[in-house]
């Protein structure tokens, strides 16, 4: 029995439909990963799937209805057409209904070419360099854990308007730990790769060996306000979540921090005083991200009636003021706003930054410098303030040197507010998130300094 | 009732004795001392509405095999979808050149702790409704039935519904000799109302209690869950929280409901209590714990009316299985016995680790594709077997704070500080309720909360909470969990003002 490729099984499910309209994309998917504790190997695993998703669009006589069923593997083609369709009749009609895309987005990739692959060789250099940073590590009386990934996915979308578009999805990160034997110390680096070719396990050692010496003193302060250096890892992960919360919909309906007083959203309002700008652009270099949506639920922020819908370049705050929220077409048309795409990543920059993260940090009298944040989530919608720990590192920086490393903290701060209070920002540089990294890798971000961050109690973990 | 219900035949007539003959003789025939393949399919629905309108309505099926070997000591593993002899062998092949790979970075041999064979064993979870065999329709509909009587309440602008169901099935076999085929059904309902002041700008929301549950459609129909009351009482309880005062940041002696309370032990004592992250295997992501195996059997976690189990077996517990992924049993275990740590949450590599005599049956996967790591049993503190009334709690409170629900939740890497909020904080005075209060959150260390815990309420105010979406491991993984609590008393805990701590 040989096997349905991908682009046949989309033509299969296409030509099975009895609905008004159909979208099918089907992704393949490869990975493989190595995870390590206490100079270790812990798991291990090299994984394949593919993912078939019908979505099936119906007119009643009421409005157009959707129905979407996924299936692993290669499916049986008629019943999961018909699951799809009766999926969509059951549903009634949909609100966010509007004709499907017939146009093909600029760059859409080779329809007819194989899926991209990746297996557990991508770390045939990776693992040996791996297994000489762990006996350095020993050999210092210190310890490495950590976890390295790499996926390969490739998503072919059809449609009966005729779309036949392809997209190619590398996504690896690197998270290296270090610790003392008995934890008290901990800290932390990591980053972001699409292919493992421009990763060194060496630079990344180097830069944990260098925060563990930094933490060899220890310095116990209390909670309060500091002056505070967020580096981009940190920042990243802040900005993820104000991203995420970004929707159109939920701002002109009142209920998220972009809503305006009185009735509408907040976009014009100048949220920062640096001219920062958040932004999402899927040609950014070493950042590529899909040029189209691809949607298999409808939500606030996305719709499967915009399956295949360009997802260009965006400014979501331009030189601080808020610019444009995610907005699918249907909401767009009730607001007479122009529709918006998320894309998968996210650049915060400050194009007249004229200095480096260690420059800030020498340029520093008396604050902290973070490394993560961790356990990020949100206590009051209203303000978006969000709740975390500090993790894997806050130093104290003292006329320009770092001279030890403090406790750590949880803090109670609203991103927003964050933009609003920055006094600085570095160069933007490509970053690994910390907290979210699970969903979200593709981030470029500068150092932030924060006059007043707010630290709300100790945290005795490290 | 007499028990009917059985794997389906749909799943049983997939050809999972030739995937296991092709596999296993395969890792054997390399040089493989354990060998074990797992093949799974998990049915997933999701049904959202927006302001009683449909959203979106997914349904998803993730069908796979995973072979897991130990080669020459060191793990290896692969998973696929294609449910052939030849895949199986592929698998085998792969999963031995993984491990060949990871020998490079493994200096612990890795050795499985003994477990008795079960060559041919069933378990169906407890349900009667296969949320698969109801129409559609049907079920949007209710959702929709509900969303309206939100919605016409007088100020509620806009409601939220969403049911997400699951049926698990999943086959394990092993080199020696175990075959098992299990069958599970979880349920999540959840309705959100929301309110909006336009002038101010100013939204506040107020969610259902009812807690996911191992049990199937029949809970949205009046079994285990009494939706009339919730749903006609919930526009009231949020005009008067959108009424009510800013609290006063300060200690307060706190009332914490089982709808709060399952939270705080699911992040302080569940997590805490896994024995790889106190070994440190999930030191760079989850995060370590407090409680050290060094101090077993001395630490003093809590006051000495803590008494936290672990299980696999409660009755329509998110956790609870016939058989681990790895063929151990399902076990009750105790993990706090009068204030004091006891016991761990164990897979079979750590058991033999630590000299136990067998796992306790905590490994498990989320899906077919993810390899097996040591996961979280039902973790739940014991009711007071003659303990008081919630209200009998309350009327023993001079000047407090009762904690009604779960919403925000944050705790450090190695569980000591926490940060929780709520769905409803009401003012406590002289042993008596005297409305809402806004703004809540309480912080405290997780040994010094469960230190002031003061009175455990009695067996009548026990309640089965949980979760679909406990985090854990690289790649990241899913789990559902239980956790059983009665209502408790707290004394002197920091509560904040969450409209301060912003700043404002």
């Amino acid at each position: 029995m040989s096997r349905m490729t991908a682009q046949e099984l989309v033509e299969a499910c296409l030509a099975a439909s009895t609905a008004d309209a159909q979208i099918t994309y089907v992704t393949e998917h490869a990975e493989a990963n190595l995870r390590w504790a206490a100079n270790s190997l812990t798991t291990n695993g090299a994984m394949r799937s593919r993912s078939v998703v019908v979505i099936s669009f119906v007119d009643g006589g009421a409005g157009m209805a959707a129905g979407s069923v996924s299936r692993t593997g290669t499916p049986d083609v008629a019943e999961l057409v018909a699951a799809s369709e009766r999926a969509a009749r059951d549903a009634g009609p949909a609100e966010d209904a509007v004709p499907l895309v017939a146009e093909a987005p600029p760059g859409a990739g080779d329809w007819s070419a194989d899926p991209a692959e990746t297996s557990i060789e991508v770390f045939a250099e990776f693992a040996p360099a791996l297994g000489q940073a762990f006996g350095e590590a020993r050999d210092r009386g210190e310890l490495l854990f950590g976890f390295a990934e790499h996926s390969m996915s490739t998503t072919y979308l059809g449609s009966s308007t005729g779309l036949r578009l392809r997209t190619d999805q590398p996504t690896g990160r690197v998270e290296l730990n270090g610790k003392s034997p008995d934890f008290s110390r901990s800290v932390w680096s990591g980053t972001s790769t699409r292919d493992f070719r421009n990763v060194s396990v060496a630079a990344l050692a180097a830069d944990v060996e260098k925060k563990m010496g930094w933490s060899q003193r220890r310095i116990d302060l209390p909670a309060g306000r500091y002056e505070t250096l967020l580096p981009p890892s940190a920042v990243s992960d802040l900005m993820i979540y104000l991203y995420w919360t970004m929707e159109a919909r939920d701002a002109d309906e009142g209920r998220n921090v972009f809503a305006r007083a009185g009735g509408g959203n907040r976009i014009g309002d100048r949220l920062a005083e640096l001219p920062l700008t958040l932004r999402s652009d899927p040609a950014y270099a070493g950042l590529e991200a899909a040029p189209f949506q691809v949607v298999p639920a409808s939500s606030g922020s996305a719709s499967v009636f915009d399956n295949g819908l360009a997802a260009p370049a965006i400014d979501w705050i331009s030189d601080g003021v808020l610019t444009n929220l995610v907005r699918p077409r249907s909401w767009a048309l009730t607001q007479t706003a122009p529709a918006t795409v998320a894309v998968d990543n996210l650049i915060l920059e400050d194009r007249s930054a004229a200095v480096d993260p260690a420059e800030m940090v020498v340029a520093t009298e008396r604050g902290l410098l973070l490394t993560t944040l961790w356990y990020i989530r949100e206590v009051d919608p209203q303000t978006l303030l969000l709740t975390g720990l500090t993790r894997d590192g806050v130093f104290l920086v003292e006329n320009g040197e770092v001279t030890g490393a403090v406790n750590n903290f949880r803090f109670n701060e609203s991103p927003v507010d964050l933009l609003g209070r920055a006094v600085q920002a570095s160069r933007t540089e490509r970053t690994l998130p910390r907290e979210w990294n699970d969903w979200f890798t593709r981030t470029a971000m500068p150092m932030l300094r924060v006059p007043d961050f707010n630290m709300s109690s100790v945290s005795p973990a490290s | 009732m007499p028990q009917t219900r059985s794997v389906d035949e749909s799943f049983l007539a997939l050809p999972l004795s030739a995937l296991t003959d092709a596999a296993l003789t395969r890792a054997v025939d390399l040089g493989c001392e354990h060998a074990d393949i797992r093949v799974e399919r998990i049915r997933t629905q999701t049904i959202s509405l927006r302001d009683a309108r449909p959203e979106a309505v997914t349904d998803g099926e993730d069908l796979g095999l995973a072979v897991r070997v130990v080669h020459e000591g060191t793990w290896g593993f692969a998973a696929g979808v294609v449910l052939t002899a030849a895949e199986a062998v592929r698998l085998a092949e792969e999963a031995v050149v993984v491990a060949k790979v990871s020998a490079a970075i493994n200096t612990d041999r890795v050795e499985l702790a003994p477990e008795p064979v079960y060559a041919d064993a069933t378990y169906v979870s407890d349900y009667e409704i296969d949320p698969f065999d109801v129409p559609d329709a049907d079920k949007t509909g209710l959702l929709a039935e509900f969303s309206e009587r939100l919605l016409a309440a007088d100020g509620v602008e806009h409601a939220r519904a969403s049911c997400m169901h699951v049926k698990e099935q999943k086959y394990y076999a092993d080199t020696t000799g175990t075959r098992t085929r299990q069958q599970r059904v979880r349920i999540h309902p959840d309705l959100t109302a929301l309110t909006v002041d336009r002038a101010t700008g100013s939204f506040e929301s107020m969610r259902t209690l009812a807690p996911p549950a191992g049990r199937g459609w029949e809970y949205l129909t009046g079994t285990g869950w009494d939706w009339d009351p919730e749903l006609s009482e919930l526009p009231e309880l949020l005009r008067e929280k959108t009424k009510a005062p800013s609290v006063e940041a300060g200690r307060y002696d706190l009332v914490i409901d089982p709808s709060n309370l399952w939270l705080t032990i699911h992040e302080s004592i569940g997590h805490a209590t896994e024995l790889d992250r106190a070994l440190g295997y999930e030191a760079a992501y989850a995060g370590t714990s407090f409680a050290t195996p060094d101090q077993l059997g001395t630490l003093q976690y809590g006051s000495p009316l803590l008494q936290i189990t672990g299980d696999r077996t409660a009755t329509h517990g998110l956790s609870t299985v016939g058989w681990d992924d790895e063929g151990v049993a399902g076990q009750e275990w105790d993990i706090v016995k009068d204030g004091v740590l006891v016991g761990y949450q164990v897979d079979r590599n750590m058991a033999r680790l630590r000299g136990l005599p067998r796992s306790n049956g905590c490994a498990f996967a989320d899906s077919p594709g993810h390899v097996p790591v040591q996961r979280m049993a039902n973790v739940s503190l014991r009711p007071a077997p003659d303990g008081p009334s919630t209200d009998e709690i309350i009327g023993g409170v001079e000047r407090g704070i009762y904690v009604v629900g779960d919403k925000s939740w944050s705790i450090d890497m190695q569980r000591y500080n926490f940060q929780f909020t709520g769905q409803r904080f009401y003012r406590i005075e002289d042993g008596k309720l005297a409305g809402q209060l806004r703004d809540v959150a309480y912080q405290a260390t997780t040994t010094d909360f469960w230190g002031s815990m003061s009175v455990v309420g009695g067996p009548q105010t026990y309640v089965l909470g949980g979760a679909f979406n406990c985090g854990k491991a690289q790649p990241g993984q899913a789990a559902p969990v239980s956790h059983g609590c009665p209502t408790a008393r707290f004394d002197q805990v920091s509560i904040l003002n969450t409209v301060q701590e912003a700043g404002r």
